[in-house]
């Protein structure tokens, strides 16, 4: 289990070097959020060949529907901790290989198709805590733009710079290994253990 | 104060985690989770997702304002949405649209209770969308027994793994109808963590259940550990004779409640938030 502190945009190099058990600090200028309808745009935009308004090559997307408040007529983040990620398992390997953002940032981890669109493009999921969403908005430090605002705050895309935010578990990696299916795998094989402390049987 | 800052049972019982696992990963996310509650204490949501609001009101049956308290909390849940600020969350199932207040059709629901005095006692329950979508509640066969009930508490601990964020609280409501054991579930979720239930045959049921379901090694958000709840709240209702309804409501780590008691003199009084203190 080692440490990183990543600064974007992320090589694909950067990202090979990471696996499942590592803990991430991420800053830069290129990280943005994304749930269900921001991915469906720019899937949408990249099939009409429009570009997107922000670069994703080498971005941080993170699966996260803020509370952000305008302060001086500056927008800022208030809160946002990660959403359930499996929702955007329909969109991200897609994604993932259209505009091959480096790291996807969410909790409970993805399927096999995002794992192997990983391993393909080169790209990292990481696990944020649940529900630390004082945590991750100190993290988040600067809105630049809120962009998309037709699709509402939570699913707006949100483009930011960040200072050392984090921790992030790298907990899906570029060689095939997800933390999540070692879980299953692991539970399973406890099950009848678990069962004898309740005399429950299969 | 509900939404950022946590009771104090809970909080001690995630610090006492911390110290206890020994799993690395599982270390890295409470150490997240307790940085998190820290910085919430300055006055910011711990958690964007801060529920549908729902209330729990313990009316003394002369509480002198009664006519008047459906329409405080709606507008008290008006002013919190944007004064903390909380997401807001109600939307229309029917028409579609975010109503942007937290209010709308039925919502904030308040929980009734008549209990004998003069004061009346609300308790502001913050609880988000992701461990309420893995609720449920089972129609057992009563041949089952008390193995089923908690072979059916069990089992969705594991089919939901971490996704509730865990460590979780686990509230079981046994018997009544449908209705009744969720209902009863979610209850147990304000009980304080390091309660029991009075009748030795149950508290037994919350320990059995508790040591179970951390024995999976589910751990802190599904990534392995020793803590995956930090409490297992049981009660019952009588039931029917052909039915064995079990609620199962869980909640995730950041378990936020709070209860002011007001006087019939309208002076306010926070049980498990003192002001001027922990």
């Amino acid at each position: 289990m080692a440490e990183y502190h990543l600064t974007t945009p992320i090589s694909e190099a950067d990202v090979r070097k990471l696996n499942v058990g590592d803990v991430v600090y991420v800053s830069g200028e290129h990280v943005y959020t994304a749930r269900d309808e921001a991915h469906q745009r720019a899937l949408e935009m990249a099939k009409r060949g429009e570009k997107p308004p922000v670069e994703f090559e080498g971005s941080v997307v993170y699966h996260v529907g803020p509370v952000a408040m305008q302060k001086n007529g500056k927008w800022q983040i208030v809160a946002a901790g990660p959403t359930t990620s499996t929702r955007m398992e329909l969109f991200e390997d897609e994604f993932l290989r259209k505009y091959k953002a480096r790291i996807i940032i969410g909790k409970g981890g993805m399927g096999p198709r995002t794992l192997a669109a990983l391993k393909e493009v080169g790209a990292v999921y990481c696990s944020f805590t649940g529900g630390c969403g004082a945590l991750a908005a100190k993290g988040l430090k600067e809105v630049r733009a809120y962009e998309w605002q037709d699709l509402g705050m939570p699913e707006a895309l949100w483009v930011i710079t960040a200072h050392e935010f984090g921790p992030l578990l790298v907990t899906m990696d570029s060689h095939g290994r997800s933390l999540h299916d070692d879980m299953n795998k692991s539970v399973a094989a406890r099950k009848a253990q678990v069962y004898a402390k309740i005399g429950a049987k299969e | 104060m509900a939404a950022t800052k946590l009771p104090a049972d809970v909080e001690e019982a995630l610090k006492a985690a911390y110290k206890r696992e020994t799993n690395e990963t599982a270390k890295t996310q409470l150490a997240a989770i307790l940085k998190n509650i820290e910085i919430a204490e300055t006055g910011i949501p711990m958690c964007q997702d801060t529920g549908i609001v729902i209330y729990y009101v313990k009316a003394g049956d002369k509480f002198p304002f009664m006519g008047e308290v459906k329409d405080a909390l709606t507008r008290a849940t008006k002013k919190a949405t944007a004064e903390i600020p909380l997401r807001p969350n109600a939307v229309n199932p029917i028409a579609g649209g975010n109503s942007g207040d937290n209010t709308g059709e039925k919502i904030p629901w308040i929980n009734w209770e008549i209990v004998p005095g003069d004061s009346l006692e609300v308790t502001a329950f913050a609880k988000g969308g992701g461990s309420e979508n893995v609720s449920i509640v089972g129609m057992l066969k009563p041949g089952v027994g008390l193995v089923g009930v908690k072979k059916l508490v069990v089992d969705n601990a594991m089919k939901y793994m971490g996704e509730a964020c865990a460590p979780n609280i686990i509230g079981v409501g046994i018997g009544g109808g449908a209705d009744i054991a969720i209902k009863i579930a979610k209850q147990q979720l304000l009980r304080p963590l390091n309660d029991k239930h009075p009748d030795p045959a149950v508290a037994k049921i919350e320990q059995e259940l508790m040591d179970a379901i951390n024995a999976t090694g589910i751990g802190p958000m599904g990534l392995g550990g020793a803590t995956t709840v930090l409490g297992v709240k049981v009660d019952y209702a009588m039931r029917h004779p052909a039915s064995l309804p079990v609620g199962v409501a869980v909640q995730c780590w950041a378990a936020r409640r709070s209860t002011a008691v007001i006087s019939k003199t309208l002076d306010v009084k926070y049980l498990t938030h003192p002001i001027g203190g922990k």
